[in-house]
């Protein structure tokens, strides 16, 4: 076990191109971290960078104090599971697990008790002599996730291990991959687009784009607080709405009516003509359902809606509006940055699935004011970030992981105890 | 697919395998018949006889015949085992390394595998008999690799090609050295091509002619496909027809045997389970 520090890390192909571009990020011992962006942010590169795959141009890869820019994949003890699991379907599933302890000259005796654990904890006992060829898709992602806990690794790395799964199978394994990396405590870096995969397993995720880190976090912070449009944009799903507002004095004016600013916020915007406000779907919601004690924190508007979605639980209505060409040719780009593709700037709104609400025709919604963001357009940056609140919510999330290891090791001796008892 | 289409595909399948096998068929049928027999006008032997088995493995061609078979063996297998090794390892770097003159490498395999061997022939032959390869096995096998190497290269840096990288870089990842990759996780997946290589460099140094003739001249080192040429009939009047069909015909059953014990794992999927497919 090991913290990893990056120092500057800068990787440039052939042509120039900086697929990662002066990355400098600090990983705690035993803290779980998500790589997360959407494709061609650099965030496969890095993990390479950091298991040996890929040279490093410039910067340092410093893995448990030691400066490892120079060496060799197998000197640097880290274990790996690769997005397609790269089984060696030559080798009985035993075998494979074993094959890292074979190549470390383990003896016979110690490589079977170590395979027979690292198969109880991933209930493939009954399959260890079958050939990878002969199992499923969530067997094979086991068999790999084996290989890689068998031997004592100064670290975990995933490259989008889950992403061959279907839906079913990848909420199952999101889960297993979480316990494990508690019960263990080992330092583990996972590389995922998928942002439910980023705010459920990452003790702090590492938002990328174009090779440069965009924000740091706890999920919480990143969703509550994020840094910039990029960063609001690619957290949650669906997305974050982006409303064009102009600034008259304390208040904004949106196509959804007027906002009035608190004091501290005005501040952070004045002087600013053309503003884009975020707006989160569950910050709406049916103006008929809110509870009275509640409602003076938003305020109200009526609106036609295009189309509701109900989806049992929860239930979406989209509402058209007008934006200046300026802004819509930005949110165009954003979204295509986002690997989306926004056909009509359109606001989703999350509403009560009881809702009554119907499609084409004038709604009245109420919209909660509180956790409302104002950003820049032509920089992205986030104007009412509270940075207090993020780190505080990042401190808190760390102090969570802390107890939880602590909770995990003392929970791991009490087994070892009784099972020498 | 209608009946109709079904009959077509039947007669014609059946027709395009009686084309290819008839040749083969008729050289079976004319190892079994007796001297006086080989003009006879009709397809099969009248009675068959074993005679031109026994002359060539027995008789007075036994003494042109077997040396051959053994010459043939000997120097085809230690130049198919040559030609595996050595392009195994050129078709990794071919395929895996990034260095310069890698085209030019391939390029070159190309333009070797289809020179003509009539050309160079004649001043290998007087090479090798002021350095004493002439009539000797190596005086064959250089020659016999390179017409196998550049079909192996080839071959083998195809398959290499089609083993995905993340097996290697796992490899590597848990532990392996380079050489250790390429043993444990490379050269076992790619078993498939290995064989298929081994095979078709097998046909190729076995079918050789051109060489076998021109760069032997006695029992010590000529290969089977030049040893039937020099087989006379009893006398001067009579062609050794049967004699020649019935040495076809055992030099036809090895690559037979080949094929068919190999067959599976040629056709063995080559990757099979290792990625998600």
């Amino acid at each position: 076990m090991a913290s990893i520090e990056m120092k500057n890390i800068v990787k440039k192909y052939g042509d120039g191109f900086p697929a990662v571009n002066d990355i400098s990020l600090d990983i705690a011992d035993g803290e779980f971290m998500i790589l997360v962006g959407p494709s061609g942010c650099g965030k496969s590169t890095l993990l390479r960078m950091i298991v040996g795959l890929e040279d490093i141009t410039s910067g340092d890869m410093v893995i448990g104090g030691d400066r490892v820019n120079d060496k060799a994949p197998r000197d640097r003890n880290l274990s790996m599971v690769f997005q397609n699991y790269a089984l060696y379907p030559h080798m009985s599933v035993y075998e494979n697990i074993a094959f890292p302890l074979r190549l470390a000259k383990t003896p016979d005796d110690k490589v079977d008790r170590l395979v027979k654990e690292a198969a109880d904890v991933l209930e493939l006992h009954e399959h260890l002599e079958r050939k990878p060829a002969n199992l499923s898709g969530g067997q094979r992602q086991r068999v790999a996730m084996g290989r890689a806990i068998v031997r004592q690794a100064e670290a975990f790395l995933f490259d989008e291990p889950l992403s061959n799964l279907d839906a079913k199978l990848r909420g199952q394994m999101r889960t297993e991959i979480a316990r494990l990396q508690r019960r263990l405590g080992i330092t583990t870096v996972y590389v995922t687009h998928d942002q439910t995969e980023a705010m459920t397993l990452g003790d702090r995720v590492c938002v990328l784009r174009k090779g440069s880190i965009q924000q740091v976090a706890s999920p919480r912070e990143l969703y509550e607080q994020p840094v910039n449009l990029f960063v609001a944009g690619f957290i949650g799903s669906p997305p974050m709405n982006f409303l064009p507002a102009t600034v008259k004095g304390s208040t904004l004016e949106t196509p959804f009516g007027n906002i009035d600013l608190d004091e501290e916020r005005a501040a952070a915007v004045a002087g600013h003509e053309l503003l884009l406000v975020g707006i989160r779907p569950e910050y709406f919601e049916d103006a008929s359902l809110v509870d009275d004690a509640k409602k003076h924190v938003g305020t109200t508007f009526t609106a036609k809606v295009d189309v509701t979605e109900w989806l049992g639980d929860q239930q979406y209505a989209y509402i058209p509006y007008e934006a200046p060409d300026a802004i819509r040719t930005q949110l165009r780009d954003l979204s295509r940055e986002l690997d989306s593709e926004e056909l009509r700037t359109q606001a989703i709104v999350s509403i009560d699935a009881s809702s009554r609400i119907r499609e084409g025709r004038d709604a009245e919604f109420w919209l909660d004011l509180r956790k409302v963001h104002v950003f820049d357009p032509e920089t992205g940056e986030n104007l009412t970030r509270d940075a207090e609140a993020g780190a505080e919510l990042t401190r808190m999330a760390t102090e969570d992981r802390e107890e939880q290891v602590a909770e995990a090791a003392g929970g791991l001796t009490g087994e070892r105890s009784s099972g020498a008892a | 697919m209608s009946t109709k289409e079904k009959t077509g595909w039947i007669v014609g399948g059946v027709l395009i395998v009686l084309y290819c096998l008839a040749p083969i068929a008729w050289i079976v049928s004319l190892s079994f018949k007796a001297p006086a027999d080989l003009s006879n006008a009709s397809f099969l032997p009248t009675t068959p006889s074993t005679e031109n088995y026994a002359t060539i493995l027995t008789g007075n061609a036994s003494e042109l015949f077997l040396p051959a078979l053994v010459n043939s063996f000997g120097i085809c297998l230690i130049a198919t085992f040559i030609s595996c090794v050595l392009s195994m390892f050129a078709a990794y770097a071919i395929a895996r390394l990034d260095f310069p003159g890698k085209k030019f490498i391939l390029g070159t395999a190309l333009a070797v595998a289809i020179f003509p061997v009539i050309s160079i022939v004649t001043p290998l032959f007087n090479l090798w008999r002021q350095i004493g390869l002439y009539d000797t096995w190596p005086g064959l096998i250089i020659p016999y690799l390179s017409l196998t190497l550049p079909l192996s290269i080839w071959t083998m840096s195809a398959f290499f090609r089609e083993i995905p990288w993340e097996m290697e870089q796992a490899a590597q990842v848990d532990g392996a050295t380079t050489w250790q990759a390429f043993r444990k996780v490379i050269v076992p997946l790619a078993a498939p091509g290995v064989f298929t290589t081994a095979i078709i460099a097998f046909f190729i140094a076995w079918n050789d002619f051109v060489y076998g003739i021109s760069l032997t001249s006695t029992s010590a080192s000529r290969p089977v496909p030049a040893a039937l040429g020099l087989f006379s009939g009893a006398s001067q009047f009579e062609d050794p027809t049967g004699a020649i069909a019935a040495a076809a015909v055992i030099v036809t059953i090895p690559v037979v045997v080949l094929v068919l014990v190999f067959q599976r794992r040629i056709v063995a999927g080559l990757t099979n389970g290792a990625v998600k497919g």
